[in-house]
């Protein structure tokens, strides 16, 4: 496991985050895929896929609530976890690092807006 | 709208920031020389490609480096370790920069201190691997692994990815020998074998301390006072993984050894070798010698079946220059300013994206790279003035025995008790892996339950022998 490796190896099904949970710290997909699910009263819903070089679970590093999703592997994964810390650290020396992640942000949201826009064209 | 949104973006950092008061900037069509294809060079013309892309703005990148780096040995090798610090490989992920697992050689979970008072294993603080070794060329003399099938090399070397990258961004590499660099009309001229010269706009220094071309700056209209170098040794032992992964298992090996003039050697398991380091004083081959049969070295890493099959001298640059920058002139990386002693390649990614930022949004003059990017760079330095400081105390642990009998004790009490803060094996592993500045080291040094801690493992010996004198 060690050539090559760097991170965590996830199991397929194995939760990497859960809803709810305090994070501190944020991940990069370094293999395999994993997928993003919302639990909420109507049940499991499915978010999105991502692929080696996505990140996920960065909100928790800007703000102090709870993760918004879970995240499982699908297949086996490997993760690496990007400190709070070492990000804000090296954000307040260099904030165009903040530039390249608000980028992916601002794409999500991009998504989002197509995705409400989507469901609110199908219920009118 | 994406490109209206993208120049917005680039003018509200230009606006923070302020204009170049002498006007030298870079315009559509400008050219850019990046001398020296390593990781400073990469990451130079990486990231100026990509802020000049976020403000459309035309700029053509060339780096010069006659090396190919699928090489094997000396001919395609930048003479490092080969050792990304984890804090490094996390920024580099946020970046969206990840390393494929054919750059990684292994990826590291702990780090072993050799003393004469014992071994002790410090685990990684994160608890997973995050620390890269790697090759920065193909590998050394005489490889390893043969070629697979089609002739394709088994791992892929770290500078040549980079290079590689940079290429995807639109830097086109020359494999050309710089012969002379000239300054006319308040340009860089530089001049090639063949007798052609090139003019360019700015040119970014990135060959390290041990190339030719620092010795040609002299032409330049500037003050370069030349970095502050000592030698070290790099040595690639050949084994095999499976033999390898037994005896140094996922670990960097360090070794704090009471031998004159050595600072500190390291043991890196890397694939099918184990790369030697050692950083110390006039090394020679007689310390050399006297390291690799001192009884800790030999009962962790014997060599007597493993034979040395690449080794080298680079030099290391321990002091930086005083003004790393000039107008149309920026050196980053090891020719500038660099990490004392460790994490040499996180010091060409932090100095070599705050000279191409500069160089975008604020300017090429000497004061936009004075105003911007000399920051950075003296941040570095003020923490390197700090570092010193540490590692003259680790000086004076190899020094008295019954201090490295402490740091033995409080590391290995530490890494057996879950619940124990880990004061002594979050220093050792911040100084050894480069993860954190010397700075925040020093105040974890500072922090009371060190202090108490270091005190009450220094006073109980002294309590047990009076106690055992009274029982007399």
């Amino acid at each position: 496991m060690g050539r090559g490796a760097l991170g965590t190896v996830f199991q397929d099904g194995e939760f990497i985050i859960r809803q709810g949970d305090q994070g501190n710290c944020m991940y990069v997909v370094q293999r395999g895929e994993v997928e993003v699910i919302q639990h909420s009263d109507s049940g499991e819903q499915h978010l999105a896929y991502l692929k080696p070089g996505d990140f996920f679970g960065e909100m928790a590093v800007f703000e102090k609530e709870a993760r918004s999703a879970s995240v499982k592997a699908v297949g086996e994964s490997m993760v690496l976890k990007v400190d709070k810390k070492t990000l804000l650290r090296r954000i307040t020396e260099d904030p165009l690092l903040a530039f390249s992640l608000l980028q992916v942000m601002s794409h999500r949201i991009r998504d989002l807006d197509e995705l409400v826009s989507h469901f609110r064209s199908g219920t009118d | 709208m994406a490109s209206t949104q993208q120049s917005y973006v680039g003018e509200a950092f230009s606006a923070t920031g302020g204009d170049d008061r002498s006007g030298i900037s870079l315009e559509d069509g400008s050219r850019v020389a990046v001398v020296g294809g390593g990781p400073a060079g990469s990451f130079f013309s990486y990231f100026l490609l990509k802020m000049a892309g976020t403000i459309d703005l035309d700029v053509t990148v060339d780096i010069f480096d006659p090396r190919s780096f699928s090489n094997c040995g000396p001919a395609g090798c930048n003479h490092c370790g080969g050792i990304v610090s984890e804090t490094l490989i996390q920024i580099l992920a946020a970046e969206g920069i990840n390393l494929p697992r054919s750059v990684v050689q292994r990826g590291i979970e702990s780090y072993v201190v050799h003393m004469d008072v014992g071994s002790v294993a410090i685990e990684s603080l994160s608890g997973e691997m995050r620390i890269a070794a790697l090759y920065r060329g193909n590998g050394p003399r005489e490889g390893g692994e043969p070629p697979r099938e089609g002739g394709e090399s088994p791992w892929e070397s770290f500078d040549g990815y980079l290079q590689n990258m940079t290429k995807d961004m639109g830097a086109k590499v020359v494999r050309q020998l710089i012969t002379g660099v000239d300054w006319r009309d308040g340009y860089p001229w530089l001049q090639f074998a063949d007798h052609s010269e090139t003019r360019y706009d700015l040119i970014a220094v990135a060959s390290g301390v041990n190339s030719n071309f620092i010795n040609m700056l002299d032409a330049m209209p500037v003050t370069l006072k030349p970095p502050r170098t000592t030698r070290t040794f790099i040595c690639e032992f050949k084994s095999s993984e499976a033999e390898l992964l037994e005896i140094l298992g996922n670990a960097v090996h360090v070794f704090l050894l009471a031998i004159p003039r050595l600072e500190f050697a390291a043991i890196i398991p890397k694939g099918d070798f184990a790369t030697v380091v050692m950083v110390g004083e006039d090394l020679d081959q007689e310390l050399v010698h006297e390291f690799l049969n001192d009884p800790v070295v030999r009962d962790c890493f014997p060599t007597d079946s493993t034979p040395c099959v690449c080794s080298c001298s680079p030099l290391i640059n321990l002091k930086a220059r005083s003004r790393p920058y000039g107008d149309r002139l920026v050196m980053v990386g090891d020719s500038g300013v660099t990490r004392l002693y460790k994490d040499g390649i996180g010091a060409a990614f932090r100095t070599a994206k705050a000279a191409a930022s500069t160089a975008v949004f604020q300017g090429i003059s000497e004061q936009a790279f004075e105003s911007k990017f000399w920051p950075a760079c003296r941040r570095i330095n003020n923490d390197n003035a700090i570092g010193a400081v540490m590692f003259a105390s680790t000086g004076l642990f190899k020094r008295f025995r019954f201090l490295r009998r402490i740091m033995y004790s409080m590391a290995a009490r530490e890494q057996q008790k879950a619940n124990r803060k880990p004061h002594m094996s979050s220093m050792l592993w911040n100084m050894f892996t480069g993860s954190a500045p010397y700075t925040e080291i020093l105040l974890d040094a500072m922090h009371p339950g060190f202090i108490g801690h270091f005190g009450w493992n220094l006073l109980n010996p002294m309590r047990k022998k009076v106690k055992v004198k009274k029982d007399e």
